[in-house]
């Protein structure tokens, strides 16, 4: 073998290795986050947490307030979000193929996508927050939509251009007005596709804080009047990571556990329902 | 996929027998849908309009210095977004610097390295890990990552540097809370992001290509290097753009792991303050209608732009496939 295949062959060796190296350095960079995760987590994570509110330092508080806020504003914000997102998705594929209006609006719906979360919640602060005078959970949840919002735009349309044209042709051809073609044939082929879409943006705002910090607040007591300010697990867990008390500072370990698992299966269950569909 | 032939059948004026009531339905939906089109498409102008609206009186008071002033004082009500624009930038160079090999050694790995049975339970683990919440990286970092770089790290690196001339004041000695752990957090968050987009242009060589060089002898290596290196420049780098623009509008991760500080230093190992940071820092200290609210809130006018540049070079390179 000639010096210069030698020469290529140890490269090319050297490149896997170097490949392998980075690839171990990753792994080992995101199997310390999990494992401080779990490590952390798990020994604080009691049923109590589930069950009681929160409180101060010594009082054996948990975090069943923040739970039932971050599912309160989680909803409304898939309530919002959900039909503008399929609407304006159906739109974008259905309706607006080729049009100079729909260009732009796939453009905002993408800039949107990977906008910074913070000035979402900027904006519904703007909006919401200095109107009304106070911090809601009304204003959460929408701060929680706009980010749902240009996802569920997305995956709709991908999934809806997915549905073979013969199939509304098809359709088309029996008679049946566009309206119809888009909500029992397009629709209903794209549905996995379309639920897979809203799971994972369900999962999105599950996790996020920013847009939280200036539209809901946070509370430590309970409360679930929409108008009022609202706690939420990321928010809690946000404020007691760097509170200088252990039993608080456990706590947040123990929602951050909670969260991420929620967000996990959310994930897994829409991984699935997208892998049969594929 | 933007290419689907247009459905002009459905679309066709409806013949006299069609009873009013469908044509009536008809119109009903495509008006809903198209509002709900317009919403989305006037979001972005609201969002814009809010910020710029809420900034107003802090953008006219300071003019256009206000981009550069490095100055953020809440005691004599002087603001200037320079010391976070700075921080923002330079974390975010720091994440990309650190996550685009590692990125692109672990998409090597994964399409030629591991067998084949392997990549798509690793594909999925890769996408789970982009789905944790950017406060669980910020947590990572602040009770792992931090301390642990305060006392294995920070100090060895600038004993190292100490007296050079250039590299002396950037590695200067600092604490674990840092821009440089802040980039580092950065880094680890986008990691599974970059790395996902990065598989996905790999993978997406045509085969034909690659087993012609195969053909002529060439190695993995030099398949990657001079074929799909090339091959798929343009997505590497709107890829590339697109983990640039997480990592600049990142809050929790950062605030978590900065430090907070509101002035200027060329060492990358002392406390600092991004955009976001700030915002999310100083924000309920600020009262309504103060101006430092309306200095924050022309940071977020601040990081919008430099977002939106970010992305609008990231959407145009990338075209709409590989990305989420």
């Amino acid at each position: 073998m000639s010096a210069r295949a030698t020469r290529r062959k140890a490269i090319n060796m050297i490149a896997g290795a170097v490949a392998g190296g980075a690839a171990l350095l990753s792994l080992l960079a995101l199997g310390s986050i999990l494992w401080t995760l779990v490590a952390r987590g798990m020994p604080a994570l009691h049923f109590s947490v589930l069950t009681t509110s929160m409180a101060p330092t010594g009082e054996n508080g948990g975090l069943a307030n923040a739970i039932v806020g971050s599912l309160i504003q989680v909803a409304i914000g898939m309530l919002v979000a959900t039909p503008i997102g399929i609407m304006a998705g159906t739109y974008l594929s259905e309706y607006a193929r080729g049009s100079k209006l729909g260009d732009v609006t796939r453009f905002v719906s993408d800039i949107l996508l990977s906008a910074p979360s913070i000035l979402v919640g900027l904006f519904v602060y703007v909006l919401l927050v200095a109107t009304t005078k106070t911090y809601s959970a009304y204003a959460g949840g929408i701060a929680l939509a706009v980010i749902a919002i240009p996802m569920i735009v997305r995956t709709t349309e991908d999934m809806l251009s997915l549905v073979p044209v013969a199939l509304r042709e098809a359709a088309a051809a029996l008679g049946a007005p566009k309206w119809k073609v888009v909500t029992l044939i397009a629709w209903r082929a794209a549905a996995s596709g379309i639920v897979t879409g809203i799971l994972l943006a369900l999962a999105r705002v599950a996790g996020e804080t920013a847009p939280l910090l200036f539209t809901s607040l946070g509370n430590l007591n309970w409360s679930t009047s929409l108008d009022q300010p609202m706690a939420s697990l990321p928010l809690a867990i946000y404020q007691y990571a760097g509170s200088p008390y252990d039993d608080l500072v456990q706590l947040a370990w123990a929602g951050a556990l909670l969260v991420t698992l929620g967000v996990l299966v959310i994930n897994i269950i829409a991984q699935l329902a997208l892998g049969r569909k594929r | 996929m933007t290419q689907a032939p247009s459905l002009a059948i459905a679309a066709a004026p409806a013949p006299a027998a069609v009873p009013a009531s469908t044509r009536g339905s008809e119109r009903v939906f495509a008006g809903a849908v198209t509002g709900a089109g317009l919403i989305v498409f006037g979001l972005l102008g609201a969002i814009i309009l809010m910020l710029v609206l809420g900034a107003w009186p802090a953008l006219t008071h300071f003019g256009p210095a206000f981009f550069w002033n490095p100055v953020w004082d809440s005691v004599a009500d002087n603001y200037g977004a320079g010391v976070m624009i700075f921080g923002t930038l330079v974390t975010s160079l720091l994440a990309l610097v650190i996550a685009v090999p590692l990125a692109m050694g672990v998409a090597y790995a994964l399409t030629e390295i591991v067998p084949q049975a392997v990549r798509r339970p690793v594909g999925i683990v890769i996408q789970l890990l982009a789905a944790i919440p950017s406060i669980i990286y910020g947590m990572w970092g602040f009770f792992v990552l931090a301390p642990y770089l305060a006392q294995h790290v920070v100090l060895n690196v600038a004993d190292v540097f100490v007296g050079v001339p250039v590299l002396g004041k950037i590695f200067d000695y600092g604490s674990g809370n840092s821009v440089f752990t802040a980039g580092l957090v950065l880094a680890v968050m986008i990691l599974p992001l970059i790395t996902a987009m990065f598989v996905e242009v790999l993978g997406a060589t045509p085969v034909i290509l690659k087993e012609s060089v195969y053909g002529l002898g060439a190695t993995r290596f030099e398949v990657i290097r001079h074929v799909a290196l090339p091959y798929g420049k343009r997505a590497f780098i709107g890829a590339i753009m697109l983990g640039l623009g997480r990592a600049l509008g990142e809050t929790m991760a950062v605030t978590f792991v900065i430090g907070n500080a509101t002035r200027l230093s060329p060492s990358i190992f002392a406390q600092g303050a991004t955009i976001s940071s700030t915002i999310a820092n100083e924000f309920n200290e600020a009262g309504g209608g103060s101006l430092k609210l309306a200095a924050l809130l022309g940071l977020g006018v601040t990081l919008f732009v430099i977002s939106f540049i970010v992305l609008s070079i990231s959407r145009a390179l990338v075209g709409r496939r590989v990305e989420n």
